[in-house]
Formats: C-alpha cells, structure tokens, sequence
C-alpha cells in the first residue's frame, strides 16, 4: 500500500512540475550537444597540434590537454565562474556552462584523438608519401578519417560522460536538470522524490543516447575497425 | 659509368649514415627503361634504405639519384617526382578505411586531380590487370595477405609510373599466396616496366631479371647476369649467400 502511495506521489510531483523538468532537460540537452559538437572540433584540433605542430604549438597543445586533465572539472567551473570576474571577466551561469564543458571536453576529446592518430601505421604514411600525397593530404584524407573511427567508443563514453556531469552546472545556477530538481524540491520538499525523478530522467536519456549512438555506429561500420 | 642521360635511374655513389651507423657506403647503378633488376643481401645491410633513397623518404647523406633529367635528392619537385615512382613494400601500407577501388582512385583523385569517374575508370583497369575484379568493394580487412599487395601494386601503377620498386613484396605472405603476386611482378616486367627489386624469390630472378645486384654492409660485392650469378659468382662472399638463400628458399630454378 505505502509503495504504491510512493510511486503514486512521484508521479504526482513529476507532472506537476512537468514544465520544470522538461525546461531543465532541455537545457541539459543542448548543453551537451554543443559541448560534444565544439569540444570534439578543438579536440581534433588540439591533437592534430600536438601530434603535426611545430615544437611551441605541439607544447602549448601538450600543456592544455594535460592541465585541463589534470584538475577538477569543478575547480574550472569555479575559476571560470569566480576567479575571473576579479580580472573584470564577468560571465553568466550559462555561459560559463558552456565555456567550461566544451573547453573540459576539448582535453579529454584531443587525447583520445592523439591515441587513435598513433594507431595509424607508418606504413601508410610511407605509401602516401610515395603516391606523391602531401603530408597536410596525407592527415587530411588517411589519417583523421581513421583516427575518427578509432575514437568513436571513447567519444561515446564521453558523450554519456558529459550528459551526467554537466549536472555539476547546478552548482554555479545554471538552468539544468539538476537545478530545476533542487529548485523543485525546495519548494515541495520532497528532495528525495525530486532528485529521484530526475535520475530516472538521466537513467532514460542515457540509455536512449546509447541506443542512437550504437544503431549510428553500426550503420557506418567498416570491417577492420574496432 | 652508363651515360646519365640515357638511363632512367642512374644512382651514384650514393651514402647514408643513421647515426654512427654507416647504412650506405657508396652505392652505383642504374637503371635503363624496360630493365629489370633485383637486389638480394642479407639482413640490415640498406637494401630497403637504398629504395627509400630513391623516392626520398630517406633523404641521402651524399651522391646522386638521375631519374631521367631530374636529380631526386636536390630537386624541389619531389612529389611530382614521387608520382612517377611506384612503391610496393613488405607491409602492404593499405588505407584501411577505404575499400581496394578507392585505396587505387585515391592517388589519382587527389594527387593527378583526376576526376572521379574516370579515375574510377582507369582504378577498375589497374585492378583487372592484377586480377582483383571480384573484390572491388572490399575493405582490406576483409582481403588475403596476396589480394592485399595486388591492390597495392593496382594502387601504384593507377599512377602511370616510370619505375616501381619492390621491397620484399611478398615475405609477409603465406607460401600459398607468394605465387599470385610474384605472378603480376613478372607479368608486368615482361610487358616492360622498369622494375627495382629487393626480393630473394630467386626464381622470379632467374625468370626477368636483367640483373642481380648482391650487396653486403652498405656496399655493392658483386653484379652480373642471373646465369653468372647462379652459376659462378665471383666474390666467395656472394657464393656462401647464395647457398644460404638455397637452404632458406630452396634452389627457385623452377619457372
Ligand atoms: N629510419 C632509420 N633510423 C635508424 N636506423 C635505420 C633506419 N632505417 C634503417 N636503419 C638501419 O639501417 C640498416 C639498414 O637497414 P635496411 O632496412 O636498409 O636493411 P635491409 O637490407 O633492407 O634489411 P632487411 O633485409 O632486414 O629488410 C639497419 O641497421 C637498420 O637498423
Ligand atoms: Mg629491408
């Protein structure tokens, strides 16, 4: 009987704050599409930099990848969000939601990129070369497309990474998920109800992506690869 | 010395150094068009380093490489240079995302700017004279140690060389598989290109070749004709390799 009253009552609090839910879904979403669509850009560009650039180039490269990896997401969300308004860079939430997981994603993208751009053999450059390929067309049409498809399990990982832990924006306001849930449960006080609802949320969002990304996955398959 | 200007490949004295590793110690011969010449010597004594040298891969400490006028190791044109100058080597160097028609319309898309039907075209030719019509769509996962150098030779000549290299074409293969591709070598050679070719299939020597280059530590001991060589090598040198090569591979008489 009590259960049934629970599972009544979260069904109850969901509809109501319906709205909620589905604003802060919303803008979880977005977020990480473009994280992913941006951070994957100039994570391709950071490893092609750190893997072909001149010695400064491939060390500032080197240098971003492994300070970003190397500090709490939550420590750059609050320099980005606190520390820099004390330089006059004044960013709202938002922006600093986006900035801070795209340049996040961007590091860990670059590094799974460098590794895939190493698994392509030097047997290949040797017979690009021999073609009478440049190297920019050598990198450009044989390495990137299959430095990409090694990537692709890492990148997916990264995707359900991102969706979950762009949870961490409810920490400096901005309007996702997780924020519209405490926001919610501060008024109903329902927190473990609430937060409850939300993970469900994330729970289906995620397997759902999963689902897309492999049928995606499985239609561009290539025999040879992963 | 044969005239420069008469060869197609004329090497002189050519010299590398990796290190404190002297690799090559003053290495001539040329090549006239139509030859064919096949390289043997034992293990880490520059065979592949000389091939490297001559489409620069390797860039040369001293001497000079004459493809026709063109001196390879100064000149400033070297992919073009390289477009004339097939390579065919042990590991295939397939692209492993593109299929065996697209691995050979590659070349010719984005180096010759061919365009694409008809690069497709001149692809499925090249790829019909070595045999590999049924596989056209595959990927080079999907094809046979043997299939997979076939493509790559189809993939070298779609860019109408002047001279193709091989550097041990087929060591990486099966035994049952060596036959097919040394096949498209000596049909190839017999219809007339110019061949450089670091092999110890000694039949296939003995079938087309003009010339059979032995080198040891960086230096040329002995060349002449296959007869001659099998029959009385010169330099004691080249007659214990030789006896060697026939305990590995077998005496490679048969044709
Ligand atoms: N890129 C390189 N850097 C340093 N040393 C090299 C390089 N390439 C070749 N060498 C060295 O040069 C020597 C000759 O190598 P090379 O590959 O030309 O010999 P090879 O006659 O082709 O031998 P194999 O029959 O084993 O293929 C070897 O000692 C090798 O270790
Ligand atoms: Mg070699």
């Amino acid at each position: 009987m009590l259960e049934v009253l629970t599972e009544f009552m979260i069904i109850d609090i969901f509809v109501r704050n319906f709205g909620r839910f589905m604003s802060g879904l919303r803008f979880t979403i977005t977020l990480t599409l473009v994280v992913m669509f941006l951070g994957t850009i100039l994570g391709v560009i950071l490893a092609l930099g750190r893997s072909y650039g001149i010695k400064p180039i491939s060390w500032f490269c080197t240098a971003y990848i492994e300070i970003i990896r190397g500090t709490p997401m939550l420590a750059q969300l609050f320099i980005l969000y606190f520390a820099l308004p004390a330089y006059g860079i004044r960013l709202s939430a938002v922006a600093v939601a986006y900035l801070g997981f795209t340049l996040n994603c961007a590091a860990y993208q670059a590094e799974y990129t460098r590794v895939s751009i190493e698994s392509v053999g030097a047997d290949q450059y040797k017979s690009a070369y021999s073609l009478g390929m440049k190297r920019w067309q050598t990198i450009l049409f044989i390495v990137l497309p299959q430095a990409v498809r090694w990537s692709i399990p890492a990148w997916t990982n990264e995707f359900i990474y991102i969706l979950k832990y762009t949870s961490l924006a409810y920490i400096i306001g901005a309007p996702d998920l997780m924020t519209q849930g405490k926001f919610i449960a501060s008024r109903n006080y329902q927190f473990f109800r609430v937060y409850l609802i939300a993970a469900i949320i994330y729970l289906i969002i995620v397997l759902l992506s999963t689902w897309i990304i492999d049928k995606i996955e499985k239609k561009f398959k290539i025999p040879g690869f992963g | 010395m044969e005239d420069k200007n008469r060869s197609l490949l004329n090497i002189i004295d050519l010299k590398k150094s990796f290190g404190d590793n002297l690799v090559l110690d003053g290495i001539s011969f040329s090549l006239d068009t139509g030859e064919n010449k096949v390289i043997i010597g034992p293990s880490g004594t520059g065979k592949s380093t000389v091939l490297n040298c001559v489409n620069r891969l390797v860039v040369p400490d001293g001497g000079e490489i004459w493809l026709e006028d063109t001196e390879i190791i100064s000149c400033n044109n070297i992919n073009e240079i390289r477009q004339e100058i097939g390579y065919v080597f042990q590991g295939f160097g397939l692209f492993h995302h593109l299929t065996a028609l697209r691995n050979v319309m590659l070349g010719l898309i984005r180096v010759k700017k061919v365009p694409k039907k008809e690069a497709k075209e001149q692809a499925i030719a090249k790829l019909e004279q070595v045999g590999l019509l049924d596989v056209l769509d595959s990927y080079p996962a999907q094809l046979s140690g043997g299939q997979k150098q076939r493509v790559a030779i189809a993939r070298a000549l779609a860019m109408e060389p002047k001279l193709m290299l091989f550097d041990e074409p087929t060591s990486a293969l099966d035994p049952e598989l060596i036959g097919e591709v040394l096949n498209v070598m000596k049909n190839l050679a017999r219809e007339g290109m110019t061949m450089l070719v670091v092999t110890h299939e000694m039949g296939f020597a003995r079938a087309v070749s003009d010339e059979i280059i032995f080198m040891e530590k960086g230096k040329i001991v002995e060349k002449s004709s296959p007869e001659k060589m099998f029959k009385q090598p010169e330099n004691p040198r080249t007659r214990e390799f030789l006896f060697k090569l026939d305990e590995l591979y077998g005496k490679g008489g048969e044709e």
